[in-house]
């Protein structure tokens, strides 16, 4: 079962702050197609922009920024930790 | 009336309240303080400023405080040091140092948390928090301390010793995180996330923490009569305070107190080992985030800067240039600020004046240019890297013999 933790900012939209999906062997953009049926179009035009995560999204994959991944085809399994956070970092 | 206005999205203009929040609801892009520019107008003026504390509190009508409850331990309005030595040996006419490594806890991180932390208290705030390199820790630290709220410090467990000691004594709760800044930044942003009711400066009431910097060209422009310089070369780690010390001239001119804000040249300066926002300058690419990095300066080894993108825009449109310099030039650069201007700096420092140097080399920087460094903290809280590049002192007998066998005198 992945888990997923969604930033405050996207409470309006998913009303919820953590949600847990099954999916088997998958990849960062097979959860984002699921959570995208979910919580639909919005919640796709926040995240993403022309099919890419949008700059000022991280993506979490257990800690690890999936940019230092392999992005969207970073594979996901069953007990991972996924956060979706703003990029706001230093000072 | 506020001059407070409320926020506004830098990418999408979305407009929000004045609250604890960093984050557009619309396009998830950063969130910037928007002014009502006429109340401004109608409260500030050069006389008040000049009559003002000797703090960055002298500017307090161009901030984005509300009523005088201000956590104030003395932050800014430090001397802008005609760097003469300085400018002679890289063959600058107008070199000037502002130098940040007086301020109450020894570095620039004082003016941004005292920003923050009355604006927490203005939201009534029950905590302050922050991620760090070691400077804001001890910045944070200090000024919750004397605002009496608790502090959650992140710091990654890799910084410098001079840095906890400080910043322990405050007594905060501290969270060293096995990994780097970045590690140490997100898991404050989760933790920030789940406390609306606490106020993490550089994090959730970033946009309010960001404007502190401002007052670095405020001050630089006071200094030099209400003028502007040719040139700033300033840190970069985030990005954020040089687009803060940039928007600040801007909004000088804006209130006319400045002619000439949008002639001077941005140039940044970024340790090779960490150089992700000035790689991205020099090479004119994108600002690719860095995961595995290593670097003598700590205060600006941030692998995915969050306004990376707004500095590498500030730098080009202005005209200016980047350098990445090594940890090797960092050291001379420190030692020669030293042994120039009297001015003791840490790595980040050090990273400027090299940055300056390298500038000046490549022709970036021309010699005739009216040019400012930010000298962003001190060298007492890196003294076990410094002390590498020094020369121990050889013990002598207390006898003047053996002082004149040394220095030859009779």
């Amino acid at each position: 079962m992945v888990s997923i933790r969604f930033s405050s900012a996207l409470n309006n939209l998913t009303k919820t702050r953590a949600t847990t999906l099954e999916l088997g062997d998958t990849t960062i953009k097979g959860v984002f197609d699921e959570l995208i049926k979910q919580f639909g179009e919005e919640f796709e035009k926040r995240l993403f922009e022309n099919g890419e995560i949008r700059r000022f999204v991280n993506v979490y994959l257990n800690g690890e920024d999936v940019r230092h991944l392999s992005g969207l085809e970073s594979p996901v399994t069953d007990a991972d930790e996924i956060s979706i956070l703003p990029a706001v970092s230093g000072g | 009336m506020s001059r407070v206005i409320g926020l506004k999205c830098r990418e999408c203009g979305a407009e929000y309240e004045a609250n604890i929040q960093n984050t557009c609801y619309e396009c998830f892009g950063p969130l910037e303080v928007h002014y009502d520019w006429d109340e401004v107008q109608n409260t500030v003026s050069k006389e008040k400023i000049a009559k003002g504390p000797s703090s960055i509190w002298r500017y307090a009508d161009l901030l984005p405080i509300d009523g005088t409850n201000y956590v104030d331990l003395g932050a800014g309005y430090n001397k802008l040091h005609h760097a003469k030595n300085l400018g002679k040996i890289l063959g600058l006419k107008e070199l000037y140092i502002l130098d940040e490594s007086v301020n109450p806890t020894n570095s620039f991180k004082d003016r941004v948390t005292s920003v923050a932390v009355s604006k927490a208290l203005e939201f009534g705030a029950t905590a302050i928090g922050c991620a760090s390199t070691g400077n804001l820790a001890s910045a944070v630290g200090a000024h919750a301390a004397k605002a009496g709220l608790p502090a959650y410090i992140f710091i990654p467990g890799s910084i410098e010793l001079g840095k906890i000691t400080q910043m322990l004594a405050y007594n905060p709760h501290v969270i060293a995180v096995d990994g780097t800044y970045d590690d140490a930044n997100r898991l404050a942003s989760e933790v920030a996330d789940m406390h609306p009711d606490w106020a993490f400066v550089n994090i959730t009431i970033r946009p309010y923490y960001t404007e502190g910097s401002k007052t670095l060209a405020f001050e630089t422009a006071e200094q030099f009569g209400w003028e502007t310089p040719d040139h700033i070369v300033a840190p970069l780690a985030s990005g954020a305070l040089l687009c803060a010390i940039s928007r600040g001239f801007n909004e000088l001119e804006q209130i006319g107190f400045v002619d000439d804000s949008k002639k001077i040249k941005v140039s940044g300066a970024q340790p090779l080992g960490c150089s992700p926002i000035s790689t991205a300058v020099i090479n004119d690419t994108e600002v690719v985030p860095v995961k595995n990095f290593k670097t003598i300066a700590h205060s600006l080894a941030i692998g995915n800067p969050a306004d990376g993108y707004y500095a590498k825009q500030v730098i080009q449109n202005s005209g200016g240039n980047a350098a990445s310099v090594t940890d090797e030039e960092i050291l001379d650069a420190i030692l020669l600020l030293a042994r120039t201007e009297g001015l003791f700096t840490e790595p980040a420092g050090g990273t400027t004046v090299a940055g300056l140097r390298r500038l000046v080399e490549n022709g970036d920087i021309d010699p005739d240019e009216r040019t400012v460094v930010y000298v962003t903290g001190n060298g007492l809280k890196a003294q076990e890297t410094i002390l590498k590049a020094l020369k121990q002192p050889e013990i002598i007998k207390p006898t003047y013999s053996e002082f004149t066998k040394k220095f030859g005198h009779n």
